[in-house]
C-alpha cells in the first residue's frame, strides 16, 4: 500500500504544468532552434561561400545544419534505431528519420539543390509539435482529472479520543466517521449525530443544499456545508457512490466509439500506405520515365513527413475523453464513447412517464367540496372537512392513494395533524371501488359527534349507494366523498408533473429531437392530459411492463425503416429514459438507455448507458447537445486533418510542396486539432 | 489477479492499442487495457504467472513506446 501511495505522488507530479522531462525537452529544442538560426544566417548571408568557396560551402553547410539536427533529433534517431531492432518498422520515429536523413543525403546528388536546412527544420518542428502535443494532452488530462476530482482524500475517525485522518479505504461498513463543515463526505452512510446541509454540486453539477439530520442517508462526494456530522458507513469506499462514479467515468474511455476505433484502424493502414506511395513516387518516375532521381526522391521524402497520423490519433480520443469528463461535471455520466456517439444521433426520445416527467408520487392536487351542502346541524362542508373525513375513512388502507390522502391531511392545518384511529370504526374496503367506514367528528362543544357513514371512492361506489356525484374537470384519479348519505365533494389525486418537464421536452425539440414518446401504465385520460400539457408528440397509456418493451421494439423498427448505415444499423437512434426502477429490460433494449435521478442507486447505474445524477429531465437535452458538440468537433478534426494531409500529399506528388510546407502542415494540423479537441470539455453552458 | 498500474509520459492511442494487442498474446492474460487518456494500464491475468506477465508487459511497453514509463 505504501508503495502504491508513492507511485501515486509520482503520478500526481507527472500531471503537473510541465514535467521535468518536458522542460528538458523544451530547452533542448530552444538550443537547437538557436543553432539552426545561426546556421541559416551563415548560409544565407554567403559567409560560408566566402570562407570555403564553391563547392566547399555545401559541405560546410551540411556540417553546420547537422549540429541543430542532431541536438533536436538524436533521441528520435535512437528510437528509430531501436524500432528497427525490435522489428517495429513503421513507427513515426523511423519515418521521420528517413525523411530527414534523406534530405541531408541529397547533398550526394550534385544536380539537386541543397536540402540540409529543410532536413534540420523538419526534425526541429517535428519535435516542437511533439512537445506541444505532450503538453496539451497532459494539460487536458489534468484538467479533466481536476474536474473529476470529487474523491475525498481522507476520513476523520475517533481513535483514542482524538480525531485522526485515515485513508477512506480503511473504513469498513458500520464504522463511524466525522465530517466537518467544508469537507467531502468520504463514504455513503447514515447520519448518527448532528445535522447539517450538504451540497450535491460535485455529483449533479448544481448546487442544491440538502438537509441532513439523524437517520438521513448521505452520499459520498457531497460537501458538508454547515454543521458537524457523524456518519455510520453503509458501504465500503470502493462501493460508495463517489468511487463508482469515478470508476465509471474513467472506464468510459475504454469503451471506444466506432469513430475512435475507425481512426485507430485507419492510422495502422495510413502510415504503411503513405510509406509505400513514397517509395513508388521516388522510384517509378525516374526508372520508367527518366525523371530526375534527386527530384523524385525529394518528393518521396516529403511524403514521409506527413505519414504520421498523430493529429487524428491524439485528437479523437481526447475529444471523447473531454466530452465525457465535461458532462460528468453537469451531472451527466456517459458510460463510453460509443454511447456518446449514439446519443449524438438520437432523434426519438421515449420516456417512461413515472419518475422522469412526473415525480412518481401520487398527491392530492385539489379538493372540491360541493357547494350548498350542509349536515343536519347546518354546518357546511369546506375543503378541509372533506379531506379530514376522507383521510379518516382511509385510515387503515394501504393503497397508495389512501396514503396520499392521509399525507395531504397531515400536511394541512398546522402541519402536524394526526389521524385519530379511535374515531374510525366498521371499515369495509369495497373491491377496488373505494372504502366505507363509520367516522365520528369532533364538534364545536368539544364532544365527539356520533359516527356517520363515510364513503370514499370512484363513481361506481357512489352509484352502488345511490348517491349522485358531479364529474370533475381536472384529470387524475377522482375520489368522491359522501357523508351520511350526502355527496359532499371530491378529491383529485394525480402524479405531479415535474417543474422542468415541459421545458425539457421543448429543449429536446430545439436540440433536434423529432419525436418524443411517453409510455405509461397510467390511464388514457391522465396520459393524454400530461402529453398535451408537456407538448409530447406521441403517448401510449395503460401499458404493462412487457408492453413497454414491445413499444420500444416497434419504435426501434421505425428507426431502422427510416434509413440504415452501412453496418445495417439505424442511422438515427432511440433513447429511452427511465427512473431506473423496474425498467432495466427497456433500458438495455434501447440504443441509449438513460436512467435518471439515481444518485446512490447502484442497480440503475449498472443498467443504463447514460446516467443522470439528479432528477431533472432537462438534463437529457443537455446530454444530447454535449454529444452533438463532441461529435461535431471529432468530425471537424477528421476532415480537417485528413484534408490538409491529402492536400500536402497531392502538392508533394506534383512537386509543388516543399518539406517546409509539409512539416508546418503536419505539426500545425496536430496543434489545431488538439486545441479544437480541448473545446469538448466546455460543457457548462450546455446545462443552461 | 486484477491490477491497475499508472503510466508516466506520453502514449498515443495508436501505440496503446498496439501494446494491448501484444500483451493479449501473452499466455495467461485474460484482459488488458492501456488507456492513453487516463494513463492507466489494467491487467487481468493468472495469479501464478502474474509477475512474469507483468515483466513481459513492461518490456513490450519499452519496445513500442519507450517514452512511456510503467510505474510498477
Amino acid at each position: 500500500m505504501r508503495d502504491g501511495r508513492k507511485t501515486d505522488a509520482r503520478w500526481q507530479r507527472a500531471q503537473g504544468a510541465m514535467t521535468k522531462r518536458q522542460r528538458a525537452w523544451r530547452n533542448r529544442i530552444l538550443v537547437a532552434l538557436a543553432l539552426f538560426v545561426v546556421a541559416m544566417v551563415l548560409d544565407e548571408s554567403g559567409a560560408l561561400t566566402a570562407l570555403f568557396g564553391t563547392p566547399g560551402d555545401v559541405y560546410a553547410a551540411f556540417v553546420i545544419f547537422l549540429v541543430p539536427y542532431l541536438v533536436s533529433g538524436y533521441d528520435v534517431l535512437a528510437l528509430a534505431f531501436k524500432g528497427i531492432i525490435h522489428g517495429e518498422a513503421f513507427d513515426e520515429h523511423l519515418l521521420m528519420s528517413i525523411a530527414t536523413i534523406g534530405a541531408f543525403a541529397l547533398v550526394l546528388f550534385p544536380d539537386a539543390g541543397p536540402h540540409m536546412a529543410e532536413g534540420a527544420a523538419v526534425m526541429l518542428f517535428y519535435q516542437v509539435g511533439e512537445l506541444f502535443q505532450s503538453y496539451a494532452v497532459g494539460k487536458s488530462r489534468k484538467s479533466i482529472a481536476a474536474m473529476m476530482d470529487i474523491a475525498p482524500d481522507y476520513a476523520n475517525v475517533m481513535r483514542d479520543g482524538r480525531l485522526t485522518q485515515v485513508d477512506p479505504d480503511e473504513l469498513a461498513v458500520g464504522d463511524e466517521f466525522v465530517v466537518k463543515p467544508g469537507e467531502r463526505i468520504p463514504l455513503d452512510g447514515v447520519v448518527v449525530k448532528g445535522s447539517s446541509q450538504v451540497d450535491t454540486a460535485a455529483l449533479t453539477g448544481e448546487s442544491v443544499p440538502r438537509q441532513a439530520a439523524v437517520n438521513d442517508e448521505v452520499i459520498s462526494g457531497c460537501v458538508n456545508m454547515t454543521g458537524v456530522l457523524t456518519v455510520r458507513a453503509t458501504k465500503p469506499f470502493g462501493e460508495s457512490t463517489v468511487s463508482r462514479i469515478l470508476e465509471l467515468v474513467e472506464n468510459a474511455s475504454d469503451k471506444k466509439a466506432r469513430t475512435e476505433s475507425f481512426i485507430t484502424r485507419f492510422a495502422r493502414v495510413y502510415t504503411p500506405a503513405v510509406t509505400g506511395l513514397a517509395v513508388l513516387l521516388a522510384v517509378i518516375p525516374p526508372l520508367l520515365f527518366g525523371g530526375s532521381w534527386s527530384d523524385w526522391i525529394f518528393r518521396g521524402l516529403t511524403f514521409l513527413v506527413v505519414s504520421c497520423p498523430c493529429a487524428l490519433v491524439i485528437s479523437v480520443p481526447l475529444s471523447f475523453f473531454g466530452g465525457i469528463g465535461g458532462s460528468s461535471r453537469i451531472g451527466v455520466l456517459i458510460k463510453g464513447g460509443n454511447y456518446l456517439e449514439a446519443l449524438a444521433r438520437v432523434d426519438t426520445v421515449v420516456f417512461d412517464k413515472t419518475g422522469t416527467l412526473t415525480n412518481g408520487t401520487f398527491s392530492v392536487v385539489a379538493v372540491h367540496p360541493s357547494e350548498g351542502v350542509a349536515d343536519e346541524r347546518g354546518v357546511a362542508y369546506d375543503a378541509d372537512r372533506v379531506l379530514a373525513l376522507a383521510a379518516h375513512a382511509e385510515a387503515f388502507s394501504d393503497h397508495p392513494i389512501a396514503g396520499s390522502v392521509r399525507d395531504a391531511y397531515a400536511a394541512g392545518g398546522d402541519g402536524a395533524r394526526k389521524i385519530d384511529d379511535a374515531r374510525v370504526t366498521d371499515v369495509h374496503e369495497q373491491g377496488g371501488h373505494g372504502v366505507r367506514a363509520l367516522v365520528s367528528e369532533p364538534s364545536a362543544d368539544g364532544l365527539t359527534s356520533a359516527s356517520r357513514a363515510v364513503l370514499v371512492g370512484n363513481d361506481k361506489l357512489m352509484a352502488e349507494n345511490g348517491i349522485d356525484c358531479t364529474p370533475c374537470e381536472l384529470t387524475g384519479t377522482i375520489l368522491h366523498v359522501a357523508h351520511d348519505g350526502r355527496y359532499i365533494g371530491h378529491i383529485v389525486i394525480a402524479d405531479v408533473v415535474k417543474e422542468d418537464a415541459a421545458e425539457a421536452i421543448r429543449r429536446l425539440h430545439e436540440a433536434g429531437v423529432t419525436k418524443t414518446v411517453m409510455l405509461t401504465g397510467d390511464r388514457e385520460e391522465v396520459a393524454a392530459a400530461v402529453a398535451k400539457r408537456l407538448g409530447i408528440d406521441e403517448y401510449h397509456a395503460q401499458l404493462l411492463p412487457q408492453d413497454k418493451v414491445a413499444q420500444v421494439e416497434r419504435l426501434l423498427a421505425d428507426e431502422a425503416a427510416r434509413g440504415t448505415d452501412r453496418h445495417g444499423q439505424a442511422r438515427h437512434k432511440l433513447a429511452f429514459v427511465g427512473d431506473g426502477i423496474n425498467d432495466a429490460p427497456v433500458l438495455m433494449r434501447a440504443d441509449v438507455g438513460i436512467a435518471m435521478g439515481v444518485m446512490g442507486s447502484a442497480a440503475a447505474i449498472e443498467a443504463a448507458d447514460v446516467v443522470l445524477m439528479d432528477d431533472k429531465p432537462s438534463k437529457i437535452a443537455a446530454a444530447i447537445r454535449v454529444a452533438r458538440k463532441t461529435m461535431g468537433i471529432v468530425w471537424q478534426n477528421i476532415v480537417f486533418a485528413l484534408g490538409v494531409k491529402l492536400l500536402i500529399l497531392v502538392l508533394a506528388a506534383i512537386g509543388l510542396a516543399s518539406m517546409w510546407m509539409a512539416v508546418f502542415g503536419d505539426v500545425g494540423v496536430a496543434v489545431l486539432a488538439i486545441l479544437n479537441a480541448m473545446r469538448c470539455m466546455n460543457v457548462k453552458k450546455m446545462a443552461r | 489477479m486484477h491490477k491497475v498500474i499508472k503510466l508516466d509520459g506520453d502514449i498515443c492511442a495508436n501505440c496503446a492499442s498496439k501494446i494491448e494487442d501484444q500483451i493479449k498474446k501473452i499466455d495467461g492474460v485474460e484482459n488488458v487495457r492501456v488507456n492513453a487518456m487516463t494513463l492507466k494500464f489494467t491487467l487481468d491475468a493468472d495469479d501464478d504467472k502474474f509477475d512474469d506477465i507483468l515483466d513481459e508487459s513492461v518490456r513490450i511497453f519499452g519496445k513500442i513506446e519507450p517514452s512511456c514509463e510503467v510505474l510498477v
